[in-house]
Protein backbone atom coordinates (compact mmCIF):
# COMPACT_ATOMS: atom_id res chain seq x y z
CA UNK A 1 0.00 0.00 0.00
CA UNK A 2 1.27 3.34 -0.77
CA UNK A 3 2.47 5.17 2.37
CA UNK A 4 3.25 8.99 0.18
CA UNK A 5 1.58 11.07 -1.50
CA UNK A 6 2.12 14.36 -3.04
CA UNK A 7 -1.10 15.51 -1.38
CA UNK A 8 -3.52 14.23 1.30
CA UNK A 9 -6.71 15.36 1.33
CA UNK A 10 -8.99 15.26 4.72
CA UNK A 11 -12.31 14.93 3.83
CA UNK A 12 -14.70 13.86 1.16
CA UNK A 13 -17.20 16.52 0.51
CA UNK A 14 -17.51 19.01 -2.25
CA UNK A 15 -14.49 21.29 -1.72
CA UNK A 16 -12.31 17.80 -1.04
CA UNK A 17 -13.58 16.21 -3.89
CA UNK A 18 -12.65 19.32 -5.97
CA UNK A 19 -9.34 20.13 -4.24
CA UNK A 20 -8.05 16.24 -5.00
CA UNK A 21 -9.59 16.23 -8.77
CA UNK A 22 -7.18 19.18 -9.35
CA UNK A 23 -4.53 17.81 -8.43
CA UNK A 24 -5.12 14.88 -9.77
CA UNK A 25 -5.44 16.36 -13.08
CA UNK A 26 -2.25 17.96 -12.82
CA UNK A 27 -0.20 14.91 -12.48
CA UNK A 28 -0.02 14.80 -8.76
CA UNK A 29 -0.13 11.48 -6.62
CA UNK A 30 -3.69 12.39 -4.45
CA UNK A 31 -5.00 10.67 -1.41
CA UNK A 32 -8.70 11.68 -0.57
CA UNK A 33 -9.32 10.13 2.85
CA UNK A 34 -13.42 10.32 4.53
CA UNK A 35 -14.05 8.70 7.65
CA UNK A 36 -17.79 8.10 6.73
CA UNK A 37 -18.32 4.64 4.63
CA UNK A 38 -20.59 6.28 1.92
CA UNK A 39 -19.54 9.63 0.13
CA UNK A 40 -22.29 12.31 0.60
CA UNK A 41 -24.71 10.13 3.30
CA UNK A 42 -25.77 11.01 5.55
CA UNK A 43 -27.00 14.55 4.03
CA UNK A 44 -26.38 17.95 5.76
CA UNK A 45 -27.69 20.04 3.25
CA UNK A 46 -30.99 22.13 1.85
CA UNK A 47 -29.35 21.27 -1.36
CA UNK A 48 -30.11 24.94 -3.34
CA UNK A 49 -27.67 25.85 -5.26
CA UNK A 50 -27.37 29.25 -7.91
CA UNK A 51 -27.33 27.97 -11.75
CA UNK A 52 -25.09 30.61 -12.69
CA UNK A 53 -22.75 29.72 -9.65
CA UNK A 54 -22.63 25.76 -10.15
CA UNK A 55 -22.52 26.46 -14.24
CA UNK A 56 -19.13 27.96 -13.33
CA UNK A 57 -17.74 24.55 -12.49
CA UNK A 58 -19.77 21.96 -13.62
CA UNK A 59 -22.55 21.45 -16.57
CA UNK A 60 -25.15 19.83 -14.10
CA UNK A 61 -26.50 15.85 -14.94
CA UNK A 62 -29.39 15.04 -14.85
CA UNK A 63 -29.10 12.76 -11.99
CA UNK A 64 -27.67 15.21 -9.83
CA UNK A 65 -30.89 17.77 -10.27
CA UNK A 66 -33.92 17.18 -8.35
CA UNK A 67 -35.50 20.47 -9.38
CA UNK A 68 -34.81 23.92 -11.21
CA UNK A 69 -36.05 26.53 -9.23
CA UNK A 70 -37.60 29.47 -11.34
CA UNK A 71 -38.55 31.93 -8.74
CA UNK A 72 -38.40 32.55 -5.19
CA UNK A 73 -41.30 33.37 -2.37
CA UNK A 74 -40.23 35.09 0.73
CA UNK A 75 -42.92 35.52 3.55
CA UNK A 76 -42.80 37.96 5.77
CA UNK A 77 -43.79 37.17 9.95
CA UNK A 78 -47.49 38.96 9.01
CA UNK A 79 -48.28 36.51 5.83
CA UNK A 80 -47.12 38.68 3.02
CA UNK A 81 -45.08 37.45 0.75
CA UNK A 82 -42.75 38.69 -1.41
CA UNK A 83 -42.22 37.42 -4.80
CA UNK A 84 -38.64 37.07 -6.15
CA UNK A 85 -39.02 36.49 -10.20
CA UNK A 86 -35.96 35.65 -12.24
CA UNK A 87 -34.58 38.72 -12.81
CA UNK A 88 -34.76 40.09 -9.40
CA UNK A 89 -33.78 36.93 -7.30
CA UNK A 90 -31.05 36.87 -9.55
CA UNK A 91 -28.35 33.85 -8.84
CA UNK A 92 -30.95 32.20 -5.89
CA UNK A 93 -32.25 31.00 -9.43
CA UNK A 94 -31.27 27.76 -9.68
CA UNK A 95 -31.11 23.62 -8.68
CA UNK A 96 -32.12 21.57 -5.80
CA UNK A 97 -29.27 18.69 -6.02
CA UNK A 98 -29.47 15.25 -5.00
CA UNK A 99 -26.54 15.73 -3.01
CA UNK A 100 -25.95 11.85 -1.92
CA UNK A 101 -25.40 11.76 -6.31
CA UNK A 102 -23.75 14.73 -6.29
CA UNK A 103 -21.00 14.41 -4.18
CA UNK A 104 -20.16 11.06 -5.22
CA UNK A 105 -20.53 12.19 -8.49
CA UNK A 106 -17.15 14.53 -7.70
CA UNK A 107 -15.33 11.92 -6.05
CA UNK A 108 -15.81 9.45 -8.88
CA UNK A 109 -14.59 12.81 -10.99
CA UNK A 110 -11.24 12.46 -8.55
CA UNK A 111 -10.91 9.02 -8.81
CA UNK A 112 -11.21 9.03 -12.78
CA UNK A 113 -8.68 11.94 -12.70
CA UNK A 114 -5.81 9.44 -11.13
CA UNK A 115 -6.84 10.36 -6.82
CA UNK A 116 -7.03 7.17 -4.82
CA UNK A 117 -10.01 7.25 -2.55
CA UNK A 118 -10.36 5.74 0.85
CA UNK A 119 -13.77 5.86 2.68
CA UNK A 120 -14.58 4.88 6.43
CA UNK A 121 -10.71 6.35 6.95
CA UNK A 122 -10.22 8.87 9.47
CA UNK A 123 -8.08 11.63 10.02
CA UNK A 124 -6.88 11.14 13.64
CA UNK A 125 -3.70 13.35 13.74
CA UNK A 126 -1.72 15.08 11.54
CA UNK A 127 2.24 14.00 11.08
CA UNK A 128 3.61 17.75 12.79
CA UNK A 129 7.68 17.91 12.18
CA UNK A 130 9.40 21.05 13.34
CA UNK A 131 5.88 22.60 13.18
CA UNK A 132 5.23 21.31 9.54
CA UNK A 133 2.52 19.51 8.60
CA UNK A 134 3.97 16.04 6.84
CA UNK A 135 0.51 14.28 6.47
CA UNK A 136 -1.48 12.34 8.67
CA UNK A 137 -2.27 9.41 10.76
CA UNK A 138 -5.08 7.63 9.36
CA UNK A 139 -7.02 4.91 11.54
CA UNK A 140 -8.83 2.50 9.15
CA UNK A 141 -11.10 -0.62 9.97
CA UNK A 142 -8.98 0.27 13.68
CA UNK A 143 -5.33 0.04 12.65
CA UNK A 144 -3.70 3.18 12.38
CA UNK A 145 -0.57 4.01 9.99
CA UNK A 146 1.03 7.48 8.63
CA UNK A 147 0.32 8.87 5.07
CA UNK A 148 3.39 11.62 4.21
CA UNK A 149 2.40 14.16 1.79
CA UNK A 150 4.11 17.39 0.84
CA UNK A 151 0.74 19.11 1.23
CA UNK A 152 -2.13 18.49 3.32
CA UNK A 153 -5.66 20.09 2.36
CA UNK A 154 -8.13 20.42 5.21
CA UNK A 155 -11.42 19.81 3.73
CA UNK A 156 -13.24 17.91 6.90
CA UNK A 157 -16.30 20.40 6.96
CA UNK A 158 -18.36 22.06 9.88
CA UNK A 159 -16.92 19.61 12.09
CA UNK A 160 -13.57 20.43 11.19
CA UNK A 161 -10.46 19.05 13.66
CA UNK A 162 -7.93 18.75 11.24
CA UNK A 163 -6.85 22.31 11.50
CA UNK A 164 -7.36 22.48 15.26
CA UNK A 165 -4.97 19.53 15.50
CA UNK A 166 -2.26 21.76 13.19
CA UNK A 167 -2.86 25.11 15.86
CA UNK A 168 -5.41 26.77 13.58
CA UNK A 169 -8.39 27.32 15.89
CA UNK A 170 -11.51 26.86 14.15
CA UNK A 171 -14.24 27.25 16.81
CA UNK A 172 -17.21 28.65 15.77
CA UNK A 173 -18.71 31.04 18.54
CA UNK A 174 -21.99 29.76 19.38
CA UNK A 175 -23.60 32.74 18.29
CA UNK A 176 -22.50 32.48 14.43
CA UNK A 177 -23.77 28.79 14.21
CA UNK A 178 -27.16 28.35 12.42
CA UNK A 179 -28.36 25.00 13.94
CA UNK A 180 -30.47 23.25 11.70
CA UNK A 181 -33.37 20.84 11.45
CA UNK A 182 -34.77 19.53 7.94
CA UNK A 183 -36.80 17.06 7.19
CA UNK A 184 -37.37 15.62 3.36
CA UNK A 185 -40.92 15.43 2.68
CA UNK A 186 -43.20 13.97 0.47
CA UNK A 187 -47.10 14.52 0.10
CA UNK A 188 -46.96 18.13 0.72
CA UNK A 189 -48.80 20.69 -1.69
CA UNK A 190 -45.92 22.86 -3.03
CA UNK A 191 -44.97 24.40 -5.48
CA UNK A 192 -41.94 22.40 -7.45
CA UNK A 193 -40.70 25.50 -9.16
CA UNK A 194 -40.15 27.82 -6.33
CA UNK A 195 -38.14 28.38 -3.04
CA UNK A 196 -39.89 29.77 -0.17
CA UNK A 197 -38.26 31.48 2.80
CA UNK A 198 -39.88 32.34 6.01
CA UNK A 199 -38.34 34.90 8.26
CA UNK A 200 -39.94 35.87 11.72
CA UNK A 201 -39.02 35.38 15.64
CA UNK A 202 -41.67 33.34 16.07
CA UNK A 203 -40.83 30.94 13.16
CA UNK A 204 -36.88 31.04 13.21
CA UNK A 205 -35.41 33.60 15.61
CA UNK A 206 -31.60 34.51 13.79
CA UNK A 207 -32.62 32.56 10.64
CA UNK A 208 -35.37 31.17 8.40
CA UNK A 209 -37.57 28.13 6.95
CA UNK A 210 -37.14 27.06 3.51
CA UNK A 211 -38.62 24.89 1.43
CA UNK A 212 -36.94 23.59 -1.40
CA UNK A 213 -38.63 21.40 -3.58
CA UNK A 214 -37.27 17.90 -4.79
CA UNK A 215 -40.06 17.44 -7.57
CA UNK A 216 -43.74 16.92 -7.32
CA UNK A 217 -45.07 17.00 -3.98
CA UNK A 218 -41.52 16.36 -2.30
CA UNK A 219 -39.40 19.20 -0.73
CA UNK A 220 -36.62 19.55 1.52
CA UNK A 221 -38.84 21.44 4.34
CA UNK A 222 -35.95 22.96 7.28
CA UNK A 223 -35.46 25.36 9.90
CA UNK A 224 -32.38 27.12 10.59
CA UNK A 225 -32.00 29.35 13.87
CA UNK A 226 -29.24 31.18 15.72
CA UNK A 227 -27.21 29.25 18.19
CA UNK A 228 -27.80 31.45 21.16
CA UNK A 229 -31.65 31.54 20.57
CA UNK A 230 -31.33 27.69 20.80
CA UNK A 231 -33.33 26.71 24.20
CA UNK A 232 -34.81 23.52 25.39
CA UNK A 233 -38.39 22.87 23.83
CA UNK A 234 -37.07 25.63 21.80
CA UNK A 235 -34.29 23.87 19.22
CA UNK A 236 -34.38 23.56 15.48
CA UNK A 237 -36.14 20.26 15.61
CA UNK A 238 -39.23 21.41 17.89
CA UNK A 239 -39.68 24.95 15.41
CA UNK A 240 -39.71 22.08 12.65
CA UNK A 241 -41.86 19.74 14.45
CA UNK A 242 -44.36 23.03 15.06
CA UNK A 243 -44.22 24.34 11.18
CA UNK A 244 -44.65 21.14 9.65
CA UNK A 245 -47.91 20.59 11.97
CA UNK A 246 -48.81 23.70 10.93
CA UNK A 247 -48.30 23.62 7.48
CA UNK A 248 -48.26 20.22 5.79
CA UNK A 249 -50.54 18.10 8.62
CA UNK A 250 -51.06 15.14 5.78
CA UNK A 251 -47.02 15.29 4.58
CA UNK A 252 -44.62 12.31 5.28
CA UNK A 253 -41.54 12.55 6.66
CA UNK A 254 -38.88 10.38 4.80
CA UNK A 255 -35.60 11.37 6.10
CA UNK A 256 -34.21 13.21 9.17
CA UNK A 257 -31.40 15.89 8.77
CA UNK A 258 -29.81 17.90 11.39
CA UNK A 259 -26.52 19.89 10.54
CA UNK A 260 -24.62 23.46 11.57
CA UNK A 261 -24.10 26.01 8.63
CA UNK A 262 -21.63 28.38 10.29
CA UNK A 263 -22.10 32.05 9.65
CA UNK A 264 -19.22 33.69 11.41
CA UNK A 265 -16.48 35.38 9.62
CA UNK A 266 -13.63 33.12 7.58
CA UNK A 267 -10.71 31.97 9.34
CA UNK A 268 -8.47 34.68 9.20
CA UNK A 269 -5.85 32.67 7.42
CA UNK A 270 -6.44 29.29 5.50
CA UNK A 271 -2.91 28.64 4.90
CA UNK A 272 -0.05 26.98 7.29
CA UNK A 273 3.40 25.18 6.06
CA UNK A 274 2.47 22.60 4.29
CA UNK A 275 -1.79 23.13 5.12
CA UNK A 276 -4.38 24.35 3.15
CA UNK A 277 -8.10 25.02 4.92
CA UNK A 278 -10.76 25.14 1.98
CA UNK A 279 -14.77 24.66 2.35
CA UNK A 280 -16.89 24.71 5.17
CA UNK A 281 -13.78 24.36 7.53
CA UNK A 282 -12.31 27.31 6.78
CA UNK A 283 -15.73 29.20 7.78
CA UNK A 284 -16.58 30.31 4.41
CA UNK A 285 -20.42 29.49 3.86
CA UNK A 286 -22.34 32.30 3.04
CA UNK A 287 -23.30 33.87 6.50
CA UNK A 288 -27.06 35.50 5.22
CA UNK A 289 -28.07 32.20 3.40
CA UNK A 290 -25.73 29.40 4.93
CA UNK A 291 -24.94 28.55 1.26
CA UNK A 292 -21.42 26.37 0.82
CA UNK A 293 -21.55 24.28 -1.80
CA UNK A 294 -20.40 26.96 -4.15
CA UNK A 295 -17.89 27.96 -1.67
CA UNK A 296 -16.83 24.52 -1.18
CA UNK A 297 -16.20 24.08 -4.98
CA UNK A 298 -14.44 27.36 -5.24
CA UNK A 299 -11.61 26.82 -2.95
CA UNK A 300 -11.17 23.52 -3.75
CA UNK A 301 -10.45 23.77 -7.11
CA UNK A 302 -8.24 27.04 -6.18
CA UNK A 303 -6.22 24.98 -3.71
CA UNK A 304 -5.77 22.44 -6.40
CA UNK A 305 -4.75 25.23 -8.69
CA UNK A 306 -2.41 27.10 -6.11
CA UNK A 307 -1.12 24.26 -4.48
CA UNK A 308 0.28 22.33 -7.86
CA UNK A 309 2.30 25.32 -8.50
CA UNK A 310 3.92 25.69 -4.76
CA UNK A 311 4.48 21.83 -5.59
CA UNK A 312 5.89 22.35 -9.03
CA UNK A 313 8.37 25.43 -7.12
CA UNK A 314 9.45 23.05 -4.71
CA UNK A 315 7.80 25.35 -2.25
CA UNK A 316 5.00 24.39 -0.23
CA UNK A 317 5.62 26.88 2.88
CA UNK A 318 2.50 29.24 4.05
CA UNK A 319 4.12 32.14 1.97
CA UNK A 320 3.81 30.41 -0.71
CA UNK A 321 0.53 28.92 -0.32
CA UNK A 322 -0.69 32.64 0.62
CA UNK A 323 -2.16 33.30 -2.85
CA UNK A 324 -4.62 31.09 -2.30
CA UNK A 325 -5.94 33.12 0.78
CA UNK A 326 -5.77 36.42 -0.63
CA UNK A 327 -7.03 35.38 -4.23
CA UNK A 328 -10.61 33.93 -2.52
CA UNK A 329 -10.82 37.21 0.00
CA UNK A 330 -10.34 39.48 -3.05
CA UNK A 331 -12.74 37.36 -5.61
CA UNK A 332 -16.82 37.48 -6.11
CA UNK A 333 -16.75 34.66 -3.07
CA UNK A 334 -14.93 36.60 -0.68
CA UNK A 335 -16.72 40.00 -1.52
CA UNK A 336 -20.12 38.53 -1.20
CA UNK A 337 -19.02 36.81 2.09
CA UNK A 338 -17.90 40.29 3.79
CA UNK A 339 -21.30 42.17 2.47
CA UNK A 340 -23.51 39.36 3.73
CA UNK A 341 -21.50 38.70 7.31
CA UNK A 342 -22.84 42.58 7.32
CA UNK A 343 -26.17 42.06 6.54
CA UNK A 344 -26.75 39.32 8.50
CA UNK A 345 -25.47 41.15 11.63
CA UNK A 346 -28.28 43.80 10.76
CA UNK A 347 -30.82 40.82 10.02
CA UNK A 348 -30.18 38.67 12.99
CA UNK A 349 -31.21 41.93 15.51
CA UNK A 350 -34.27 42.90 13.62
CA UNK A 351 -37.87 42.07 15.00
CA UNK A 352 -40.97 41.42 13.28
CA UNK A 353 -41.95 44.46 13.00
CA UNK A 354 -38.87 45.41 11.31
CA UNK A 355 -38.98 42.14 9.16
CA UNK A 356 -42.74 43.37 7.73
CA UNK A 357 -41.73 46.41 7.01
CA UNK A 358 -38.79 45.83 4.98
CA UNK A 359 -40.43 42.84 3.14
CA UNK A 360 -43.32 45.45 1.97
CA UNK A 361 -40.81 48.02 1.48
CA UNK A 362 -38.85 46.02 -1.01
CA UNK A 363 -41.64 44.39 -2.72
CA UNK A 364 -42.74 48.06 -3.76
CA UNK A 365 -39.90 48.84 -5.60
CA UNK A 366 -39.23 49.38 -9.50
CA UNK A 367 -37.47 46.38 -11.06
CA UNK A 368 -34.89 48.46 -12.57
CA UNK A 369 -33.79 49.99 -9.33
CA UNK A 370 -32.91 47.06 -7.99
CA UNK A 371 -29.24 46.91 -7.15
CA UNK A 372 -28.07 46.35 -3.43
CA UNK A 373 -26.91 50.16 -2.92
CA UNK A 374 -30.13 51.25 -3.72
CA UNK A 375 -32.01 48.79 -2.34
CA UNK A 376 -30.62 49.75 1.17
CA UNK A 377 -31.14 53.39 0.89
CA UNK A 378 -34.80 52.79 0.09
CA UNK A 379 -34.92 50.05 2.86
CA UNK A 380 -33.56 53.11 5.35
CA UNK A 381 -35.28 55.59 3.97
CA UNK A 382 -39.10 53.38 4.19
CA UNK A 383 -37.68 52.64 7.92
CA UNK A 384 -35.91 55.43 9.39
CA UNK A 385 -36.40 52.96 12.54
CA UNK A 386 -33.78 50.43 11.03
CA UNK A 387 -31.49 53.00 9.99
CA UNK A 388 -31.63 53.90 14.47
CA UNK A 389 -30.95 50.32 14.92
CA UNK A 390 -27.84 49.94 13.04
CA UNK A 391 -26.17 53.28 14.06
CA UNK A 392 -24.00 55.36 12.76
CA UNK A 393 -20.89 52.73 12.47
CA UNK A 394 -23.34 50.05 11.19
CA UNK A 395 -24.93 52.10 9.06
CA UNK A 396 -21.25 52.94 7.52
CA UNK A 397 -19.68 49.43 7.37
CA UNK A 398 -23.11 48.02 5.99
CA UNK A 399 -22.98 51.00 3.07
CA UNK A 400 -19.15 50.39 2.31
CA UNK A 401 -19.73 47.06 2.24
CA UNK A 402 -21.42 47.55 -1.02
CA UNK B 1 -20.49 15.91 32.71
CA UNK B 2 -21.62 16.05 29.41
CA UNK B 3 -23.68 12.80 28.17
CA UNK B 4 -24.65 11.96 24.67
CA UNK B 5 -28.23 10.33 23.69
CA UNK B 6 -27.49 8.52 20.86
CA UNK B 7 -30.87 7.48 20.14
CA UNK B 8 -31.49 11.29 19.96
CA UNK B 9 -28.24 12.53 17.91
CA UNK B 10 -28.36 12.37 14.63
CA UNK B 11 -24.25 12.69 14.27
CA UNK B 12 -24.22 16.03 12.28
CA UNK B 13 -21.47 17.52 13.76
CA UNK B 14 -22.71 21.13 14.53
CA UNK B 15 -21.86 20.90 18.55
CA UNK B 16 -18.31 19.90 17.45
CA UNK B 17 -17.66 23.66 15.54
CA UNK B 18 -19.23 25.33 18.50
CA UNK B 19 -16.49 23.69 21.23
CA UNK B 20 -13.99 25.84 22.63
CA UNK B 21 -11.58 23.18 23.72
CA UNK B 22 -12.17 20.34 20.88
CA UNK B 23 -13.20 18.46 23.41
CA UNK B 24 -15.64 16.55 20.96
CA UNK B 25 -15.14 14.33 17.81
CA UNK B 26 -17.33 13.10 15.25
CA UNK B 27 -16.35 9.33 14.55
CA UNK B 28 -18.12 8.16 11.97
CA UNK B 29 -21.56 7.76 12.91
CA UNK B 30 -21.05 8.50 16.56
CA UNK B 31 -19.80 11.62 18.60
CA UNK B 32 -17.24 10.84 21.34
CA UNK B 33 -16.29 12.84 24.23
CA UNK B 34 -12.97 13.86 25.38
CA UNK B 35 -14.11 14.07 29.51
CA UNK B 36 -11.00 15.20 30.24
CA UNK B 37 -10.61 18.45 28.50
CA UNK B 38 -14.32 19.38 28.43
CA UNK B 39 -14.96 22.31 30.57
CA UNK B 40 -18.49 21.68 31.41
CA UNK B 41 -19.29 25.16 29.76
CA UNK B 42 -22.59 23.38 28.52
CA UNK B 43 -22.13 25.26 24.75
CA UNK B 44 -22.66 22.22 22.92
CA UNK B 45 -25.74 21.18 25.03
CA UNK B 46 -27.29 24.51 23.73
CA UNK B 47 -26.64 24.19 20.11
CA UNK B 48 -27.78 20.97 19.26
CA UNK B 49 -30.53 20.68 17.11
CA UNK B 50 -32.09 17.82 18.50
CA UNK B 51 -31.62 18.17 22.13
CA UNK B 52 -29.29 14.84 21.89
CA UNK B 53 -26.99 16.23 24.72
CA UNK B 54 -27.41 16.54 28.39
CA UNK B 55 -25.33 18.11 30.84
CA UNK B 56 -24.95 16.33 33.70
CA UNK B 57 -23.63 16.89 37.49
C1 LIG C 1 -29.10 21.98 7.23
C2 LIG C 1 -28.14 22.51 6.22
C3 LIG C 1 -28.62 23.06 5.04
C4 LIG C 1 -27.73 23.55 4.07
N1 LIG C 1 -28.25 24.00 2.91
C5 LIG C 1 -27.42 24.42 1.92
C6 LIG C 1 -27.95 24.83 0.66
O1 LIG C 1 -29.16 24.77 0.41
N2 LIG C 1 -27.08 25.26 -0.28
C7 LIG C 1 -25.73 25.31 -0.06
O2 LIG C 1 -24.98 25.73 -0.95
N3 LIG C 1 -25.21 24.90 1.11
C8 LIG C 1 -26.02 24.45 2.11
N4 LIG C 1 -25.49 24.02 3.30
C9 LIG C 1 -24.03 24.05 3.49
C10 LIG C 1 -23.35 22.92 2.72
O3 LIG C 1 -23.92 21.69 3.06
C11 LIG C 1 -21.86 22.92 3.04
O4 LIG C 1 -21.36 24.23 2.91
C12 LIG C 1 -21.05 21.98 2.14
O5 LIG C 1 -21.39 20.66 2.34
C13 LIG C 1 -19.57 22.18 2.44
O6 LIG C 1 -18.79 21.26 1.75
P1 LIG C 1 -17.41 20.76 2.35
O7 LIG C 1 -16.83 19.87 1.33
O8 LIG C 1 -16.63 21.92 2.82
O9 LIG C 1 -17.80 19.98 3.67
P2 LIG C 1 -18.69 18.66 3.87
O10 LIG C 1 -19.64 18.48 2.76
O11 LIG C 1 -19.22 18.73 5.25
O12 LIG C 1 -17.62 17.49 3.78
C14 LIG C 1 -16.65 17.28 4.77
C15 LIG C 1 -16.32 15.82 4.81
O13 LIG C 1 -15.17 15.60 5.61
C16 LIG C 1 -15.33 14.40 6.33
N5 LIG C 1 -14.43 14.43 7.49
C17 LIG C 1 -14.51 15.23 8.58
N6 LIG C 1 -13.49 14.99 9.43
C18 LIG C 1 -12.74 14.01 8.86
C19 LIG C 1 -11.55 13.32 9.27
N7 LIG C 1 -10.93 13.61 10.43
N8 LIG C 1 -11.06 12.35 8.46
C20 LIG C 1 -11.69 12.06 7.28
N9 LIG C 1 -12.81 12.67 6.85
C21 LIG C 1 -13.34 13.64 7.62
C22 LIG C 1 -16.80 14.42 6.68
O14 LIG C 1 -17.27 13.12 7.00
C23 LIG C 1 -17.43 14.98 5.41
O15 LIG C 1 -17.81 13.99 4.51
C24 LIG C 1 -26.34 23.52 4.30
C25 LIG C 1 -25.85 22.99 5.50
C26 LIG C 1 -26.73 22.48 6.44
C27 LIG C 1 -26.19 21.90 7.71
S1 LIG D 1 -25.19 18.55 17.50
FE1 LIG D 1 -26.52 17.04 18.47
S2 LIG D 1 -27.24 15.73 16.78
FE2 LIG D 1 -25.46 16.87 16.02
S3 LIG D 1 -23.69 15.51 16.45
FE3 LIG D 1 -23.87 16.91 18.20
S4 LIG D 1 -25.13 15.76 19.67
FE4 LIG D 1 -25.41 14.76 17.68
S1 LIG E 1 -19.54 21.33 27.53
FE1 LIG E 1 -18.24 22.86 26.47
S2 LIG E 1 -16.16 22.01 26.62
FE2 LIG E 1 -17.57 20.34 27.11
S3 LIG E 1 -17.89 19.27 25.17
FE3 LIG E 1 -19.55 20.79 25.36
S4 LIG E 1 -18.80 22.59 24.31
FE4 LIG E 1 -17.02 21.30 24.69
Amino acid sequence: MKREYDVLVVGGGPAGAFAAKTFAEKGYTVLLTEKRPAIGAPVRCAEGVGKTLMHEFLKPEDSWVAAEIEKANIIAPDGFTMELEPEKAGSEVGYVLNRKVFDRDLVWMAAGAGADVQVKTRAVSPIMEKGEVKGAILNQGGSTYEIRAGLTIAADGVESKFSRWCGVDTTVPFREIETCAQYLMTGIDIDPNATDFFVGNLIAPGGYVWIFPKGDKIANVGVGIGGDRSKPGNRPVDYLNRFVAKNFPNGKTIELIAGGVSVCQPLSCTVANNLMIVGDAARVSDPLTGGGIYAALYTGQLAGDVGSKALENGDTSSHALMPYDSTWRSSYLGKALERNYQIKEVFIKMNDEDLNAIIHSVSKMNLTDFNTLNLIKSIISANPKIAIKLGKAGLKSFIDSF
Amino acid sequence: MIKVHREICAYCGCCVSVCPDGALELVDAYLDIDMNACKDCGICVRVCPLGALEAKK
